[in-house]
């Protein structure tokens, strides 16, 4: 019996660039727990996700999620604040492997950038999640969607707790 | 029948010593691991692995390039860092802030790192820009590289790849950069994701090494793992007499490999053109956006930062005044020095333009030209997203060295056909 993640949505759009998630202005800043008092700074209708954002709230995106540069910031700010999961149609290959290698978890879930633009899915819709099937449910207003699980390479390293845990339980290998 | 293979699955499989396709999983060997201003902390998660020394110190190469001289005392604290990380390994290649460095892809180009068939991995995006040389180069994040000096392996997902099929020539005030930022508003900024780009054709073969570093260079803005031309006469010649490696051997796709996807292009076509604010694919034609007025411009960067491009700039701007303030970069010394002794660089000063020390500058909004707001900035540098340069009320328009070099002079997005 898998856990369900039950929380609040935050909706962005399609093509959500490192630099709206984390501005490279923080960029020197290395301490994770720091990082979560500039997510989203500069995405407009967002500047007090920072603020506002609650531990198991979720962030729920379009096409494209975290392109642009390689920053783990734009991971860890998001992962530090409290949010589970990141529910994304797609997500751009750098931030993937980020996520993945810090142990946090992406969904991909079709048809969510179209739900997105036709408010299917909204601000402050109540969610729950189960990552282990993918079954998503927007509580409030009755949209159901399903996330990709993610492959057993990738799985064995959330597991373990990220890329350095998961190289040291195996030794070097 | 056996079907033909990709670059991507020739490279990757010559380094995993087997036959590969895509999609396959395999796990490989880097030849170089790429860092800049982030080796600090990846230094520090390489400690926390609980391993005392890097697998080849000769396999890294570290060169500074986002914040020289360090901008903020965060920065220096960054650079230290990785100073003393690279003594401590007795790692050699390591480029300081001196006058031997430059923007990390330049420098890492220009010192013969990138070789025809060689794995690179990155801490930083643009890490693609070295399949110019037929390198498979990508890009990854602090943990994964601390992950491969560890371990001296990482484990790559063989990418399924796009063709793109380039035949003709430029007409005069036409650029590489015009043709890539088409390119990148047809693919779309998610269109190549997690996979390899392949630029063919005689149009390719025409082009210069910089102008195909252009290209690679922004194959991330399209989301790709990697991108790469053909290493042809022209990339042996440039790296003869530098190469950092014995072990390379150029590699191309086979005629009758398989493609997810492909495109056809005749540059003969291609006019100038920008990526509007404030995504790398809002790509219009310079008719749309000429006459838009702008407050600054910039030329440099690992995308346009060589001395193709500070003399294209100069075509226009010698004997002419700047209209805006112009900020120029180029990307490493030995641009500097190239372009200081054929008298570009006095062109430009003479022009109104201010020269910078190489670096990555404003292109990612750390200093030497950011942004106030309600500015715009007509740029050669590769990405527009809001707040890129340090404001988010401020507008970037991407484009090539002529159209900025045109622009500046006017005052406003201009096309360059009409002053060269």
């Amino acid at each position: 019996m898998s856990e369900v993640l039950k929380g609040r949505a935050w909706v962005f759009g399609d093509d959500v660039d490192t630099d709206l998630i984390y501005h490279n202005k923080y960029l020197a800043e290395t301490d994770p727990k720091k990082m979560p008092q500039y997510s989203f700074e500069y995405y407009p209708g967002k500047e007090k996700f920072a603020k506002e954002v609650k531990p198991g709230d979720f962030v729920v995106a379009g096409k494209n999620f975290g392109c642009g540069s390689s920053r783990e910031h734009a991971v860890y700010c998001l992962k530090e604040a409290g949010v589970p999961v990141i529910l994304a149609e797609t997500c751009s290959r750098i931030y993937y492997r980020n996520a993945i290698n810090n142990a946090y978890p992406v969904l991909f879930v079709k048809g969510l950038s179209e739900a997105i633009k036709c408010g299917r899915i909204k601000d402050g819709d109540g969610l729950s999640v189960e990552l282990d099937t993918g079954e998503i449910n927007d509580e409030t207003s009755g949209a159901h969607f399903h996330g990709d699980a993610v492959s057993d390479l990738e799985r064995d390293i959330m597991d373990a707790g990220g890329l350095i845990p998961y190289l040291k339980s195996k030794g070097r290998r | 029948m056996t079907m033909g293979k990709t670059f991507a699955e020739k490279a990757l499989g010559r380094a995993a010593g087997r036959e590969v396709s895509a999609n396959e999983v395999v796990t490989v060997e880097p030849d170089f691991c790429m860092s800049h201003d982030n080796t600090g902390p990846i230094s520090r998660t390489f400690k926390k692995i609980g391993v005392a020394n890097v697998w080849k110190p000769e396999r890294l190469v570290v060169i500074l390039d986002h914040g020289v001289p360090a901008p903020s005392s965060d920065h220096a604290v960054n650079h230290k860092e990785a100073r003393e990380f690279m003594a401590s390994q007795g790692a050699p290649h390591f480029y300081d802030v001196t006058s031997a460095g430059g923007v990390c892809h330049q420098k890492f180009c220009e010192e013969g790192f990138a070789l025809p068939g060689l794995i690179v991995i990155g801490s930083d995006s643009h890490t693609c820009t070295y399949g110019a040389f037929g390198t498979f180069a990508t890009g990854i994040g602090r943990t994964e590289m601390a992950a491969a000096w560890a371990t001296g392996k990482i484990w790559l997902k063989v990418p399924e790849s796009i063709k793109i099929n380039v035949t003709g020539r430029f007409k005069v005030g036409v650029t590489a950069k015009d043709f890539i930022l088409k390119v990148m508003g047809d693919v779309r900024s998610d269109g190549a994701d997690y996979m390899s780009v392949e630029f063919h054709g005689d149009g390719i073969e025409e082009m210069s090494v910089a102008g195909r570093m252009t290209l690679c260079n922004l194959g991330i803005e399209m989301g790709a793992k990697n991108a790469v031309c053909r290493p042809d006469g022209k990339v042996l010649d440039f790296i003869k007499g530098r190469e950092k490696s014995p072990s390379w051997e150029p590699l191309w796709a086979d005629a009758d490999a398989l493609y997810a996807r492909a495109f056809n292009y005749d540059l003969g076509e291609i006019v100038p053109g920008v990526a509007k604010p404030h995504t790398v694919d809002n790509y219009a034609e310079i008719g749309e956006v000429a006459g838009t007025k702008i407050d600054q411009a910039f030329l440099g960067s690992c995308t346009n930062g060589r001395l193709e491009d500070l003399r294209a700039a100069a075509e226009i701007l010698s004997g002419r005044r700047i209209a805006v303030r112009t900020i120029v970069i180029p990307a490493s010394w030995e641009v500097y020095r190239a372009a200081m002794r054929d008298g570009t660089i006095d062109a430009l000063l003479d022009a109104g333009c201010i020269v910078c020390n190489s670096g990555c500058g404003p292109c990612l909004g750390a200093h030497m030209g950011t942004l106030a707001p309600g500015e715009t900035c007509v740029s050669t540098a590769n990405r527009n997203f809001k707040g890129r340069m340090g404001n988010k009320d401020s507008f970037i328009f991407l484009a090539s060295p002529y159209t900025v070099a045109a622009s500046a002079l006017a005052g406003k997005i201009s096309d360059p056909r009409e002053v060269l």
